[in-house]
Order: structure tokens, then sequence, then C-alpha cells
């Protein structure tokens, strides 16, 4: 552990490598390579299977106009769809929602995710029901939240009207107030998962940090943001990534309590529409190749700008 | 060599576990025997009428049930996909009209021969039949039949100042007189395939038709829409007049078929149009205690409402064709099956059970039907006079775009959306922009 108070100066993180000495490879290393290699094999085949041989695929379909009623009328357009997705006012609109979206729930979730560890930390008494209580909405299959979501905001028999007094106010049907439906079904459903990934942050802050903290007369709020959150800037960034990468992609409870309509559709809908309503193979793929890079970079910034280190959440840090 | 032995059986491992992924896909595909026929299934009654069929061939044929998904637009996305993927155990597959003519047009289903077109057709209801032909030819027996009806509630008349029993009456007096009576309309205003019928019946009973004449047979961007015109201008106007109106419920640019018989049966209900499935629904609704005993006899229905008073109103037209996948290996049993399916009995049986409106005429007579719906009269003439939704191979893209144009139904203005509709319809089937 060579964590120190404060945090460690940003150009911690670039480790130094020792200067490496070609030394002949030993019989038993080669040996453990190969093993290595069979152990793994597998699975890698298997990956580049499964994973790979559909990414290629898309992105050769996306050169196409094709629709999968009339296979006849297959032809290639290069990068025509990409033209027709860059140029479309409702691509970039539908860029917007999902960022807001994105911004909106894993800021959230953050807050609320770090309040939850804290409390599963801290917690004295019944830790383990207080740890599967909060972890119960995890548990639960995103459609199946956003149908006890959609029920909860209906109009007709929501317990939300009711309980805010607020008579027959139809929440689906506005572009804002649909949203603010979709963002809490979202929240609801993975600050769960934020606040894991945090309580494993915090897990790993030794008790002597905090009680030297306060010998010094730190207080509470001063432990949190002096010693808590910069031994923990590593797992919160992991959080974020693993977050963002998630709802960036968001789909199953904007087409259960909304099915995309007051504005309410995302990219992934987008390419669902595309894909798998118009049967526009070409274009649909173009608009999955076009979310997928966007992933990429979300996950590029994250490692590259914000350097996240995402070994810290293996606990193999030096 | 002792070190040789954990590769070997890692190998032998791994050879086990790809043998037993093979061979668990391998039989994914539950064909059955050469008797059973895989029978997608659109609604929970035609399970019952098939347990029949399969009794009655005497072992001839036995059916796999497989359900569909209850709304319009999931069980076209999956029997789409399968066909397209030319699934080899689908057999028979319940088709919603509109779709038909995208499935026949990319070679998906069987077309009915010369002597089977003349059997299915036979004392068929013009509405039913009509959409069960694709260029002249037919690729769905028809099953059920379906049409709007406008349904009222007697109460309420007299202070709305309109009464429907008497002959018919226009949207716009339907919404100035709910208004005056401090009732609602209930349409369907969200956006799904239900707003399409609706977009699609005010269109067609003002004289217009959402795709030119002829679009039929040409390629996807030549295709030519007919919304930029008076009949566009008219539907949108009548949509965004309802849905700004007192009259207009709760909910209105969400609700579907059932949000809508939700708000005619509470105590401001007072006009909707719907199916003839909200009959039956009433009945359970009183069984269960949620509607009053006699809440049936405030209720009345006449012919769907009309946009110009001195034009016949072109009711929505629905319903449901059982059809042969072209994949399938056994077609021929298909059609044996397909004769009882579809009979003059089962299609009795089923509008008893789902109380959908059967495709044949001569079930309109039958006492027990006449005795439970006494409308009866009332939807044959709606479905001889029912106005299909557009006949498109492309029948995706036109119902997506004019989803997206008229929705939702308070934003819509008569000098604007129908260009913008049409726009939008032209460029989405040239590939042009994104719904």
């Amino acid at each position: 552990m060579s964590t120190t108070i404060p945090a460690a100066p940003p150009s911690a993180p670039t480790r130094t490598r020792p200067q490496r000495r070609r030394a002949p490879v030993t019989d038993r290393a080669r040996k453990e390579r190969n093993l290595g290699w069979l152990l793994a094999g597998p699975a890698f085949i298997a990956m580049v299977a499964v994973t790979g041989y559909p990414i290629l695929n898309a992105i050769w379909l996306s050169l196409f106009d094709y629709r999968l009623t009339d296979p006849a009328g297959r032809d290639f357009v290069g990068l025509g769809n990409y033209a027709t997705i860059l140029t479309d006012g409702l691509f970039w609109k539908q860029f917007g929602v999902t960022s807001l979206i994105t911004v909106v729930t894993v800021s959230a979730e953050l807050v609320l995710g770090f309040a939850l560890a804290m409390v599963m930390h801290r917690a004295l008494y019944l830790r383990t029901a207080l740890r599967t209580a909060i972890l119960v909405p995890y548990g639960i299959i995103t459609v199946v939240s956003a149908y006890a979501w959609a029920y909860g905001f209906s109009n007709t028999y929501g317990f939300v009207n009711g309980l805010f007094g607020l008579g027959d106010y139809d929440w689906f049907g506005g572009t804002w107030s649909a949203l603010f439906t979709v963002c809490v079904a979202e929240i609801w459903k993975t600050t769960p998962f934020m606040s894991l990934l945090l309580l494993a942050g915090l897990a790993q802050i030794p008790d002597d940090y905090l009680e030297a903290a306060k010998v010094d007369g730190a207080t509470a709020w001063q432990r949190v943001k002096r010693v808590i959150l910069p031994n923990m800037k590593a797992a919160i960034m992991v959080a974020l990534l693993f977050r963002t990468l998630d709802a960036f992609r968001i789909f199953d409870s904007i087409f259960i309590m909304t099915a995309g309509a007051q504005g309410t559709e995302t990219l992934s809908f987008l390419a669902y529409r595309q894909t798998i309503s118009r049967v526009m193979v070409g274009l649909g793929s173009a608009v999955s190749v076009i979310l997928a890079i966007l992933v990429v970079l979300i996950a590029v910034m994250f490692v590259r700008v914000f350097r996240t280190d995402l070994s810290q959440q293996r606990g193999d840090r030096k | 060599m002792v070190r040789q032995r954990p590769h070997r059986r890692l190998t032998g491992s791994a050879l086990v576990l790809f043998t037993a992924a093979t061979a668990l896909t391998g039989c994914g595909g539950g064909e059955g025997g050469a008797t059973s026929l895989t029978y997608y299934i659109a609604d929970a009654a035609q399970e019952d009428v098939a347990a029949r069929c399969s009794t009655e061939s005497g072992g001839a044929y036995t059916f796999n049930i497989q359900r569909l998904p209850n709304n319009a637009a999931g069980g076209r996305e999956q029997l789409l996909r399968r066909l397209a993927a030319e699934d080899r155990s689908m057999d028979i597959v319940s088709v919603d009209p509109p779709f038909m003519a995208e499935f026949a047009n990319a070679g998906f289903l069987r077309a009915f021969t010369g002597p089977e077109r003349q059997e299915f057709s036979d004392g068929v209801l013009d509405g039913p039949l009509k959409q069960s032909t694709f260029r002249d030819t037919l690729y769905s027996a028809p099953l059920y039949g379906n049409t709007q009806l406008l349904w009222y509630r007697k109460s309420v008349l007299q202070k709305a100042g309109v009464d429907p029993s008497t002959g018919p009456v226009t949207w716009d007096q339907l919404i100035e007189g709910a208004t005056r009576a401090g009732v609602t309309v209930a349409a369907q205003g969200r956006r799904n395939e239900s707003l399409m019928v609706w977009v699609n019946a005010l269109v067609a009973s003002a004289g217009g038709s959402i795709l030119q004449q002829g679009s039929e047979n040409v390629p996807a961007n030549e295709v030519k829409a007919g919304l930029d015109s008076a009949a566009g201008a008219a539907a949108a106007r009548i949509m965004h007049e309802l849905a700004v109106s007192p009259a207009a419920p709760a909910g209105f640019s969400t609700a579907g078929e059932e949000d809508s018989r939700a708000a005619f049966q509470a105590g401001n209900g007072g006009f909707m149009v719907n199916w003839p499935y909200v009959w039956a629904a009433m009945d359970a609704g009183i069984e269960e205690g949620s509607l009053p005993a006699n809440f049936k006899d405030d209720v009345g229905w006449a012919a769907y409402p009309r946009v110009d008073a001195g034009t016949e109103s072109a009711s929505p037209s629905g319903g449901l064709g059982l059809s042969i996948s072209a994949f399938s290996r056994k077609q021929d049993l298909a059609v044996e099956a397909i004769r009882c399916l579809a009979n003059e009995q089962s299609q009795k049986e089923f509008m008893i059970s789902a109380g959908n409106p059967a495709a044949l005429g001569s079930v309109f007579d039958d006492p027990e039907i006449r005795d439970k719906f006494p409308m009866a009269d009332q939807i044959r003439t709606g479905l001889d006079a029912a106005t299909p939704r557009p006949v498109s191979p492309y029948y995706g893209d036109v119902t997506g775009a004019i989803q997206t144009a008229f929705h939702p139904p308070d934003s819509l203005s008569p000098e604007t959306t129908p260009r913008a509709a049409n726009d939008l319809l032209e460029a989405v089937l040239s590939n042009e922009r994104l719904i």
C-alpha cells in the first residue's frame, strides 16, 4: 500500500517500469506460457467468435442499403448510411437526450451511491440485512423495474400521484416529466451497483488514516474531503466509467415506460427502430457502429483523460 | 510424461463442451413429429379452438402453440425476424392484416391456391377479405375481422345535444357536445399502431388516403404520400382539437385501447371510439364488481363518427388472418388445419370467448351471437365499409413515419402537420431520414 495522505500526485499512476533485460526463456516459463494459452485460449476463441464476428459483420452491413424483406434490392452505398445518420436532426436530438439521461442519472447515482456505501461501511448492526436490502433493486431485472415504475407513475392506478396529491397528472404525457420518470427508474435500479463499487473503494482505506486525521482535529467533512475522497479516486472513476458506459446505452426502461414517445428516444432506440422495426439492417448497423464508437470514446476518455486505473478494482495495486 | 496429462484432459473437456453446446443448440428447433404443426397465436382464445380442431382431426395433426407478443408491433417484429431467418419450425402464423403485404412481398408466406382461395373467401365480409389479399393473391385465411364503433353513454346524450342513435354524427359535434356536457371523448392518442388506425380512419373518412394510388407496386423510393391534402389537414385538425379540448380524457397522448375503455367507464365518460371487444370486456368488469351490474344498459353504439357531415365515415379495419410460412415443411397439413381453425364454428367460438367479430357474414346470423352481441348488425355493416390501412410492402416505414409525424396529438396543426408528415414519410421510404 503506497497510498499517502493527501492523495498521490497525478504522476503517481504512471509506474516506472524496470528496464527489461532479454533473458533466455526457461523451459518452465515456456511451459507455463503454453499452459496459459491453453487455459485462456478456448475462452479467447469463443469471445472472438461471439463478439468479434458480429462486430465485423455489423461494420460490413453498415455499408449497404439493405432491407431484410427485400434481400434482392441490397445495394452497396459505402459511407452513405453514416452521412444519412449524421445529417439527420433526429440523431443529434437523441444524442442530446442520451447524454442528458447519462449525466443526470450517473451524477445522482454517484451521490446516492456514496451515501449508501458509507452507510453499508459504517453500519454496526444488521450489516448483512442492510446490504441485502440496499442491493435488492439491482437484483431486479430492468424490464421488471421499468414496469413497476411505469405502474407507479401511471395516472390511473399509480401510487405516485396519490402520494403527492397530483390527481390524474400524466407523467408520460410530456417530455420532461417522462424523462424524469425514466431517470427515477434508472437511478433506483442502478444506485446499488454504484454503491457496491464505492464500498470496495471505501474498504481499501485503512482505518489508521481516518484515526490519524481525527487525532489531528479534522472534522467529519474534512475527513471525507481530504482523506476518503482522494483515496477513493480510483474506485470512483471505475464506478463512473462502468455506469456511464451502461447509462449511455439505456434502452429497456424507455422501451417499457414511454416506448420512445414524447421525445424520450435515445441512441439505442434509434438503432432498434431502424434495425428491428424497419428491418433496414444496413442503416441500423450504421447507427449501432456509431453508438459503439461513442461508447469506446467514453471509455478512452475515462482511461486516458481521467487516468482511471482499472487494475484498482482487482486489488493488484502495488 | 506426467505433465502431459492435464493438457490431454483439458483438450478432452473442451471437446466435450463443444459437442454438448452444438448438440444443445441443435435441438432448439422444436419441430416435433410429422403431424405436429407449430402455430403462432396472437390471442389466448385461439388455443382453445386449436385444441378442439386437433381432437376433431383424430390425430391427423396436433399443435405446438407459440404465443406472439400481445401488441401489434411486437407480434410483427417477432414474425418478421423469424421469417426473414427462414425459420423452418414455423407452420401457421397469425398475421395482423396490415403487415401481411410486407411478409407476402418478401416471399415469406405461401400463397393459397385458386381452389383454396375460393374456399377461404367464400362468405367472408368485404373488409376482412380485402385485407387478406395482396396483388390479387390470397395470403391469409381471415380468422376474424374488426372494426371500430362509436360507443356512447345514453345518460349524457341529452346534455350533450348529440344523439348518434338517430343518425350519423361528426367528430366536431362529438367534441362540442362532450365539452358542453362535461364528459370525455376517448380515442387512441398513444404512439403505437392504434394511432395509425385513427389517422388512417380520419384521412379516409375525409376522402383521402395516406399513400397515393398505385403505391403498392413501386419501389420504396418512388412511393408517394397523400397526406399533404385537405384530408390530411382535416385529420390533423380533428386530432388537435380533441386533444386540446376539455373533452380529452386525462393522459390522452398516452392512451391506448384499454386506457380509452377506462376513460369511458369513468364517471365523466361520454363517448369512445373502440373495437367491439370492449363489450365483452365490460362483462368481465361487471363480473369482477368494478362496474355496476346495470352498466351496459347505459351503453349505446353507432357507426364510426364522420369527418364531413355529408360523407360516410371510413371505419377502421383490423382483424387477424392465418397464413402459412413459405418455409414450412408441412404446408398441406397446415392448409388442412386452417380449414378447421378458421371455419364458421371456430369463428363463432372465438367471437364469444375473445369478443372479436367473425370475418364470415353467416356467423352474425347465429342466434347465440345475436343474443351476446346486440350490435352484431352494426359490426357487420362496419366490416363491409371498413377501410384497411395502406397496403404496402414497406408498411413498417409507413406506420413508423405516421406515428412520428402525428404525435403528440395536441401539437398538431392543420397548416404544418400534413406537409411535414408527407415529407417525412417519403424521405423515410427513400432512406434519407430516420425514424
